[in-house]
């Protein structure tokens, strides 16, 4: 075990754990910040999404003793009270059907319209290709993706 | 208005509202933010009635209707209480929602997410909640105010008096209405009055999961709560041999490293106790990163089973001896088996008319076999669940869609009455049937009472994946008659699987031949399998209507008006003593789809296109599916799909559900499987199993429904089968290859 300080959504949180500990077990067990999830441990399916300095980043890849005093933001940290932009879009084509993977396509999608701010259809499909949706939202992901670039 | 007789007398009421209300299981309630949403409610009541278990009314006007049933995306626990606010005709905007938790007494037995039935059975339950609540409501105001009760009118919440002049929202009543004796009969609005069914209402989770609020079982944290993970197997067909505790039980946060034998040997386990590997190694520890390197760490040998005979009991059936199949199985043998199956007896299981004649006379016979493989359900969230057990009772909460079948299980294999177990249902990472089979809840409740701690039981993804309940490998032959004027003559069906047939023999186009047989063979296997999203339909579907496509074209017609030529015979004149589906509505759907796809102008446009329909779980599917091809790879412009599920209670929702189902069954035909070799499954992550991601969904997808006053079907699982065989069939105009082995991939590879 070893002692870590951590930078998340502009708050500095101290924890106790192994230095391997990927960054997402201790969102989750440690910091109580649940709404990334776990779907593959394996940086395949984005459900773990968070960003780094900004950079869309999978929290599962992400040793806690590599972070250093890089800024984490998490979805609970995009907004107070969901009032982001792409979260805002979000509920306005109710995008989820189980919602399990959603934050992690939210802060993939994020991300994306920060480097691009007015993607293509193809653009968004391959910017969004790591993060899957099994209830199949993915149509409508696209379309709120498309609603906030014109807001 | 229609009258119903109310069901409970008020007793009951009184005893359901307790156990639902009782202070322990409000305690417990640790998602409890899942009951705000992202509408702007009213500021809470500072007293609230309860006027019968579904629902109780604030002094402010404000309702909680309890949503009964699991949510797994479907959508239930909106579309659940849309039933109850509807009837109680009150503005949805003052409504609040709370996920029950599992109350058999008073919910019935059917609290459970499966077969597409949620909404078809609340229809009238939960509207009558509504109903009921409403008339003691204007009983209570009738009083207040000492006129009749029949001078009354409701709207949003608000009782009316025109002739006096006094008005007044529910709050003012609902103490003295929660009083009242429940009334004998209510009446239920007519559908044209309708104000909140079949106007679409936003998912009332929504906020809470886009702002990532603990919703789902892997979210459930409670103080002194350890994580516990299984070791099980590598291979089905293998047990376990010895394992080394010591090889973990030294690593940071690791508690304990024990067994578990989930099913007792002399109990006979239920229809819902599935299982693979009874006996497993449990590592309990204190954080999931710490037991994820024990698990990888931890030394552990396995052998060969032995012949295993099991007690197995059926759907509320008796219990008879399962014997399972010892042996490492492989796919190249399963395979071989899916297309030659000579060896295996066949059973009959439908005839109609003189077959054997007509092939024998045939001029031409069309026969083409498909065949698809296992698969795994791959719900996001992997199993888990949380238990606190204690000598006195257990606590269990997560996600499961059996409920009291899990409680039933725990029951038996704790030996502890159901009395002293709750159940809370969290918000399910998807079900797809996974869900169904809740032996990680009786695994759960094991180690719990094990380690005399609260434990949460998670499943890594590779657990998930290579220890599920898999949709069987099928085979369906189909071979048609044809005449020497070019008539079909007849049809016969050959269904089989690894370990069960996808036979649904008096399903369409069973009914429209003068001459029909269909026939089934299994080959037992030790790989455990279990209800799929429209099991048994979701490649069906996929063969039947890939054949139908083939014999349209064989016969020189039109694929569409081929079907509604055969569905037009089925419904005037059917063949047979069942068959289970309506033939009008079955071609309502095609009808559908012709007029919003423009099924016939394709020629003009050059568009690459394919139809398919299918009837499961009382609804209608047709779709038409346009592709163009990017070398092997189909791309999907389009697809249309119109649907016939009876009334749409809410429609963006339903559209939601099909574009998902839609999505889902072309990601089922194109890319997964499940592979073995020496019964290793051969895919353990998403890096090996192939599930649809956004570049290869639709780019549009237009649902459409049939305009219906029939009571609500299944939505859940129809639109899910029909895509598969229009996008084979749409691939096949687009490049001139049929497929008939799924996944598609390979055949469009080869
Ligand atoms: S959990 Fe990190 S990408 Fe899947
Ligand atoms: S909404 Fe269920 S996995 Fe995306």
């Amino acid at each position: 075990m070893a002692h870590f300080t951590l930078n998340v959504n502009g708050a500095s949180h101290q924890v106790d754990v192994e230095p391997d500990t990927p960054i997402l077990w201790v969102l989750r067990d440690h910091l109580n910040l649940v709404g990334t999830k776990y779907g593959c441990g394996i940086a395949q399916c984005g459900a773990c999404t968070i960003h780094l300095n900004g950079m869309a980043t999978r929290a599962c890849q992400l040793q806690v003793s590599m972070v250093g005093n890089s800024e984490i933001t998490t979805i609970e940290g995009l907004s107070e009270n969901g009032e982001h932009p792409v979260q805002q879009a979000w509920l306005e084509e109710d995008v989820p059907q189980c919602g399990y993977c959603q934050t992690g396509q939210i802060m993939s999608a994020v991300s994306l319209l920060k480097n691009n701010p007015h993607p293509s259809d193809e653009q968004i499909e391959m910017g969004m290709s790591g993060n899957l949706c099994r209830c199949g939202t993915y149509t409508r992901i696209k379309k709120a993706i498309k609603r906030a670039s014109n807001n | 208005m229609s009258t119903f007789k109310t069901k409970n007398s008020r007793r009951e009421f009184i005893r359901n509202v307790s156990l639902a209300s009782g202070g322990m299981i409000l305690s417990f309630n640790w998602l409890a933010s899942c009951s705000s949403s992202e509408r702007e409610l009213k500021a809470l009541p500072k007293n609230w009635f309860e006027l019968n278990g579904y629902l109780k009314i604030g002094d402010n006007g404000l309702a909680t209707v309890m949503s009964p049933n699991p949510e797994i995306g479907q959508n239930v626990k909106t579309s659940m209480p849309m039933l109850v606010a509807e009837e109680l005709d009150i503005d949805w905007n003052n409504v609040l929602v709370e996920q029950a938790p599992l109350n058999v007494g008073l919910f019935g037995n059917w609290q459970i997410a499966g077969g597409s039935r949620s909404i078809g059975n609340s229809w009238v339950p939960l509207r009558q909640a509504g109903a009921t609540a409403r008339k003691m409501l204007l009983m209570a105001a009738a009083s207040a105010w000492s006129v009749p009760v029949n001078e009354l009118t409701t709207s949003d919440g608000i009782i009316t008096h025109k002739l006096s002049g006094k008005s007044d929202h529910y709050g003012v009543f609902a103490e003295q209405a929660s009083h009242l004796e429940v009334p004998e009969e209510v009446e239920l609005k007519e559908i044209a009055d309708y104000k909140i069914i079949g106007h679409s209402k936003k998912n009332v989770d929504g906020k809470n999961i886009v702002t990532g609020k603990p919703l789902f079982g892997l979210d459930i944290y409670k103080e002194g709560m350890l994580t516990a993970m299984i070791v099980h197997p590598p291979a089905f067909g293998k047990v376990l041999k010895s394992f080394d505790a010591s090889s973990v039980i030294n690593m940071p946060g690791i508690k304990d490293v024990f067994t578990i034998n989930t099913f007792n040997d002399e109990e006979a386990r239920g229809w819902s106790d599935v299982t693979a590997f009874n006996e497993q190694v449990v590592i309990v520890g204190e954080s999931t990163w710490q037991v994820i390197k024990a698990k990888k760490a931890l030394k552990v040998e396995w052998k060969n089973m032995s012949k295993t005979i099991i007690k197995q009991a059926g759907w509320g059936g008796n219990a008879t001896d399962v014997s399972i199949p010892t042996g490492l199985e492989n796919t190249i043998d399963h395979n071989k088996n899916l297309i030659d199956y000579s060896s295996l007896p066949l059973q009959t299981a439908r005839k109609n008319g003189n077959p054997e004649k007509a092939f024998k006379e045939a001029a031409k016979v069309l026969e083409r076999t498909y065949t698809a493989p296992f698969r795994a359900h791959n719900t996001m969230e992997p199993m888990n669940f949380f238990a606190d057990v204690t000598e006195e009772r257990v606590i269990l909460s997560g996600p499961v869609q059996t409920p009291e079948a899990a409680e039933g299980s725990v029951a038996t294999r704790l030996k502890m009455p159901r009395e002293k177990i709750e159940v809370h249902l969290s918000r399910m990472g998807g079900g797809f049937g996974r869900r169904l089979y809740g032996s990680f809840v009786v695994e759960s409740a094991l180690i719990s009472q094990h380690m005399k701690a609260p434990i949460k039981l998670v499943y890594t993804r590779e657990d998930d994946m290579t220890y599920g309940t898999y949709r069987p490998a099928y085979s369906l032959k189909y071979r048609a008659a044809i005449d020497k004027d070019n008539n079909l003559t007849a049809i016969h069906v050959i269904g089989g699987g690894i370990p069960e047939s996808p036979l649904h023999e008096n399903r369409f186009p069973a009914g429209a031949l003068d001459n029909y047989l269909a026939e089934k063979w299994v080959i037992p296997s030790n790989i455990t399998i279990g209800a799929y999203r429209a099991p048994r339909s979701n490649f069906n579907a996929s063969a039947e209507q890939s054949f139908l496509d083939e014999l349209a074209e064989t016969l020189g017609k039109d694929p569409l008006e081929f079907r509604l030529e055969l569905l037009k015979r089925a419904q005037e004149n059917p063949v047979g003593e069942r068959n289970d589906y309506d033939a009008k509505r079955y071609a309502g759907v095609l009808e559908l789809v012709k007029k919003n796809a423009k099924w016939g102008a394709q020629d003009k446009k050059n568009l690459k296109r394919g139809v398919a329909a299918y009837y499961c779980h009382q609804s209608y599917v047709a779709n038409v599916v346009d592709v163009r091809m990017d070398g092997n790879k189909p791309v999907i412009d389009q697809v249309f799909a119109a649907v016939d599920c009876g009334i749409v209670v809410n429609p963006d929702a339903a559209i939601n559900l099909a574009e998902g189902g839609t999505v889902d069954g072309i990601g089922t035909a194109m890319y997964g499987e499940l592979s073995f070799v020496d019964g290793v499954p051969q895919q353990d992550n998403f890096d090996k199993y192939r599930q649809i991601r956004h570049h290869e969904a639709p780019n549009k997808i237009y649902v459409d429904f049939v305009k219906s006053d029939i009571a609500p079907t299944g939505m859940g699982e129809p639109p899910y089968p029909p895509v598969q065989a229009a996008l084979a069939n749409a691939i096949y105009s687009a490049s001139g290859k049929r497929l008939y082995h799924q996944p598609f991939i390979h055949e469009l590879n080869s």
